[in-house]
C-alpha cells in the first residue's frame, strides 16, 4: 500500500515552507503586532492589584447583567486569587481577548460580505467547516512552523479556531432582518452602505453578539491548548500539572478556566441584550 | 403633464426573460409562454396618473400589482417599457439617480408597515429626511408634523412595537408624508389591519388627500377599498390591466367579463354616487320673487315644493306648496321668510346609501349640491326607488352570465364590509 500513499501532509508542509519564504516579513509584522498588543494588555490587567482588578470586573459584569451577577462574579474572581492563579487568569484573559478581538474584526466583514453575496457564502461556508473541525492542536503545527513557540502561535491559532462562529452569526443576523423594512430603507433612496449601517446591523446585533459570545468561549477553550506551544496562562499551568501529574495544581487551574469562562459568558451574552432591539422585543 | 406614467411595462422573472416579452408582444398568450418556465408578472401595462389623483390598482393576489407598483419607483427593473415620474425617465436612472428619485419625489408605504424597531417613532417619521440628509432639529420637527397630521401627536418618543397595527401603519404613512414627495405609492398598505381600522384608516386617507392634493398609486385586492378610494381604478388580472375607469364606469361599464363578474357582488349603493341617480330640479325660484312665482313653478312641474336658490345658484332653502300658500294669502311675505332653510342636502358626491337616510328624513325632495354648495339636482324619493329597481335588474343581469368561467382567483377575499 505505501507506494499508493499520497503525500498530502508533506505538500502542506512543502506549502508552508513556500508561504515562509514568500511572506516572511508579513508574518514577522503579524507576529509582532500581536505579541506587542498582548504584551500591552496584560500587562496593564497584571498592573492592578488583583482587587482591584476583581472590584473592575465585577462592576462591569454588574453592567452588562445585574447587582446579583457583580456579587456573584467577585466571589468567584477571588477564589482564582486565593487560589494563587490571578496573574496566570489575567495571562489567560488577556490571549482571550487579543484573540477573540482580532476574530471579531475579521469574521464581521467577512460575515456582512457572505449576507451580501450568496457565491462569497457558498465559497466560505466549506472553509469555516474546515476551520472548525479540523482537530484544534493541528493549528498549532503550522502555527509553530511560521511564527517559533511563544504566545503568537498560540493566539494565531485561536483566531482561526474561533472565528467561523463569528462569521456564520453575523451572516444569519443580517440575513434574518425582515426584508420589508430593508425595502423601505431602498423605497426611501438609502444608500446601501447607510442601509446596513442603520438598519442591517443595529437589527442583527442580538445575533451577532451571540456570535461574539460563542467566538470568545471557543477562544477560551483553545487557549488553554496554547499552553503546548509556550503560550503563558492557566493552559501553561494545566500542562504543568500534566506532566508532573499534580492533581492539586490541575484542578485549581481547571477551576480558573471554569470560573473564567462563566464570567465571560455571561458578560457577552448580557450584552447582546441590552441593546434597543433585544429591550423593544421585550416591551412588545 | 402627468405625475407618472407607465408605457408597454413589462416584467418577467425567470431565464431569458427580454425572449418571454418579444413572445407575449407576438400575441402568445401568458400560459404558454409561462410554461417555458418564466413567470411574467406584469404585461404591456400603459397608464397615466396625472398629478393629485389617487390611481388605484386593483387585483386579487397573483395578478402583478406589488411587481407593478415595485417599478414605479426602481425597486424592480421593468424588462422592457418605460415608466417616467415627471419629466424623468426612471427606467434609465442609474443607481444614484434612482436614489434620488425615491428620496425626493417618490415615497412608499408598505403592508406590513415596515417600521424601523429599533427606532423611536419619531425618528421612523423622519427617515426621508435623514437620508436627505436633512440636520437633525429641521428633520424631527417635521416628523413631528407628519405624526400629528395622522394622528398620532405625542407618540413621537414610542418604539413601533408598543403600538397597535392602526396606530403602526399611521407611522408608516407619517413616514411618508414628512418626506415631502408629490407622490406616494401604497402597496396594499390597509390590508394587514382588521376592517374597523381599515375603514378608519381610509377615511383618514381621503381626508388628508383633500389637504394635500398628493398623486397617489394605491395598491389593493379589495374592491370596496378601490371604490372608495380611487379617483380611477385599474383592474388587474394575470398581469395584465383590464380596465381603467373611475369607480361608476368599472360598475356600470365593465370592458369585460372578467371585470364584469368581479364587481357584480359590490354593494352599489356604495358606490354609485347622489350624481349618478339626480335629476334636474324641476321647481326652481330665485330668492328674490315671490309666492306666487314659487306656485307657478310647482304647480309647472308637477312637484309639491320649490328649491330657493340666490346669487349664483346657492341653494338658500325650499318652500312647501302649503308654506307658499299661507305667505300668499298673508300677501307681502317675501319668499325668503317662508323658507325651509335646513332644507334636506346633500353634495353630488355622496354614495347612495348616504341619500336614502337623508331621504329618509324628510318628506322633501333632496337637494343635490356641489362643492361650494350650488344646487345642481334633485332626488325625490320615486326617482331614489327606481335607480334601486335599476341596479337590482343590472345585478341580476350580470348574474345570468355567470354561467362557466368564475374569475380567476379568491373573490371570497373580497371585503363586502
Amino acid at each position: 500500500m505505501d507506494e499508493w500513499r499520497i503525500p498530502l501532509g508533506d505538500w502542506v508542509e512543502s506549502f508552508i515552507d513556500w508561504l515562509i519564504t514568500v511572506l516572511g516579513p508579513l508574518f514577522d509584522l503579524v507576529g509582532t503586532v500581536l505579541k506587542e498588543t498582548f504584551e500591552g494588555l496584560q500587562s496593564t490587567l497584571n498592573f492592578a492589584p488583583a482587587w482591584l482588578m476583581i472590584i473592575i470586573l465585577a462592576v462591569l459584569g454588574g453592567l452588562a447583567r445585574n447587582g446579583t451577577f457583580a456579587i456573584i462574579a467577585a466571589l468567584g474572581l477571588f477564589l482564582i486569587a486565593l487560589m494563587d492563579q490571578w496573574e496566570q487568569a489575567m495571562l489567560t484573559l488577556a490571549l482571550v481577548l487579543v484573540a477573540g478581538a482580532v476574530a471579531t474584526i475579521i469574521a464581521i466583514p467577512l460575515g456582512i460580505l457572505a449576507s451580501r453575496s450568496r457565491a462569497f457564502s457558498n465559497a466560505i461556508r466549506p472553509v469555516l467547516d474546515f476551520m472548525q473541525t479540523m482537530p484544534p492542536l493541528v493549528y498549532l503545527i503550522p502555527a509553530v512552523v511560521i511564527f517559533t513557540v511563544g504566545v503568537v502561535p498560540g493566539i494565531v491559532a485561536t483566531i482561526i479556531f474561533a472565528m467561523p462562529p463569528g462569521v456564520r452569526l453575523t451572516e444569519l443576523g443580517i440575513r434574518q432582518v425582515d426584508a420589508e423594512v430593508v425595502e423601505a430603507g431602498h423605497a426611501f433612496g438609502s444608500p446601501p452602505n447607510a442601509i446596513l449601517r442603520q438598519i442591517q446591523l443595529p437589527l442583527a446585533l442580538p445575533t451577532i453578539m451571540a456570535g461574539i459570545n460563542q467566538v470568545i468561549m471557543l477562544g477560551l477553550s483553545m487557549v488553554v491548548l496554547a499552553g503546548f506551544v509556550g503560550g503563558p496562562g492557566l493552559g501553561q499551568q494545566v500542562l504543568s500539572a500534566i506532566s508532573r501529574i499534580d492533581v492539586a495544581l490541575g484542578v485549581e487551574a481547571g477551576l480558573s478556566v471554569v470560573i473564567l469562562a462563566i464570567f465571560l459568558d455571561r458578560v457577552t451574552a448580557g450584552l447582546g441584550t441590552r441593546s434597543t432591539v433585544a429591550r423593544q422585543k421585550e416591551a412588545a | 403633464m402627468s405625475a407618472i406614467r407607465a408605457k408597454e411595462l413589462y416584467k418577467v422573472f425567470g431565464r431569458r426573460p427580454e425572449d418571454a416579452v418579444r413572445r407575449l408582444r407576438e400575441g402568445e398568450s401568458r400560459e404558454d409562454v409561462a410554461s417555458s418556465g418564466v413567470t411574467p408578472a406584469v404585461i404591456d401595462a400603459n397608464f397615466e396618473v396625472p398629478p393629485g389623483e389617487t390611481f388605484v390598482v386593483m387585483g386579487l393576489s397573483g395578478s402583478g400589482k406589488s411587481t407593478l407598483i415595485r417599478m414605479l419607483n426602481g425597486l424592480l427593473e421593468p424588462t422592457a417599457g418605460e415608466v417616467h415620474c415627471g419629466d424623468e425617465n426612471v427606467t434609465t436612472l442609474d443607481a444614484a439617480g434612482l436614489r434620488r428619485i425615491r428620496s425626493q419625489h417618490m415615497s412608499m408605504v408598505f403592508q406590513h408597515f415596515a417600521l424601523f424597531p429599533h427606532r423611536t417613532v419619531r425618528e421612523n417619521a423622519a427617515y426621508a429626511l435623514q437620508v436627505r440628509g436633512v440636520d437633525r432639529r429641521t428633520r424631527l420637527a417635521k416628523a413631528d408634523e407628519a405624526l400629528e397630521m395622522v394622528g398620532l401627536a405625542g407618540w413621537g418618543s414610542r418604539l413601533p412595537a408598543q403600538l397597535s397595527g392602526g396606530m403602526k401603519q399611521r407611522v408608516g404613512l407619517a413616514r411618508a408624508l414628512a418626506s415631502e414627495t408629490e407622490v406616494l405609492l401604497m402597496d396594499e398598505a390597509f390590508s394587514a389591519l382588521d376592517p374597523l381600522i381599515r375603514r378608519e384608516m381610509q377615511d383618514q386617507l381621503v381626508e388628508l388627500q383633500h389637504r394635500l392634493g398628493k398623486t397617489i398609486v394605491f395598491i389593493t385586492h379589495d374592491l370596496n377599498e378601490a371604490m372608495r378610494l380611487g379617483d380611477r381604478i385599474a383592474m388587474m388580472r394575470a398581469g395584465r390591466i383590464e380596465q381603467i375607469g373611475t369607480a361608476e364606469e368599472i360598475l356600470n361599464q365593465p370592458a369585460n367579463e372578467y371585470v364584469a363578474q368581479f364587481v357584480q357582488d359590490v354593494d352599489r349603493t356604495r358606490v354609485l354616487t347622489a350624481s349618478a341617480v339626480m335629476d334636474t330640479p324641476r321647481a326652481v325660484v330665485s330668492d328674490t320673487s315671490g309666492p306666487q312665482a314659487a306656485l307657478d313653478a310647482m304647480r309647472e312641474g308637477q312637484v309639491n315644493a320649490a328649491f330657493v336658490v340666490g346669487s349664483d345658484q346657492q341653494l338658500l332653502g325650499v318652500v312647501g306648496a302649503e308654506a307658499a300658500a299661507s305667505a300668499l294669502q298673508r300677501s307681502g311675505d317675501s319668499l325668503r321668510e317662508v323658507l325651509d332653510s335646513k332644507a334636506t342636502t346633500v353634495k353630488s358626491d355622496t354614495v347612495l346609501v348616504d341619500v336614502f337616510d337623508a331621504s329618509a328624513r324628510s318628506a322633501m325632495p333632496v337637494a343635490v349640491v356641489d362643492s361650494r354648495d350650488r344646487l345642481v339636482g334633485a332626488i325625490v324619493r320615486e326617482t331614489l326607488l327606481t335607480a334601486m329597481a335599476k341596479l337590482r335588474a343590472g345585478e341580476e343581469a350580470a348574474g345570468t352570465t355567470e354561467s362557466g368561467t368564475q374569475p380567476d382567483g379568491d373573490v371570497s377575499e373580497v371585503d363586502h364590509g
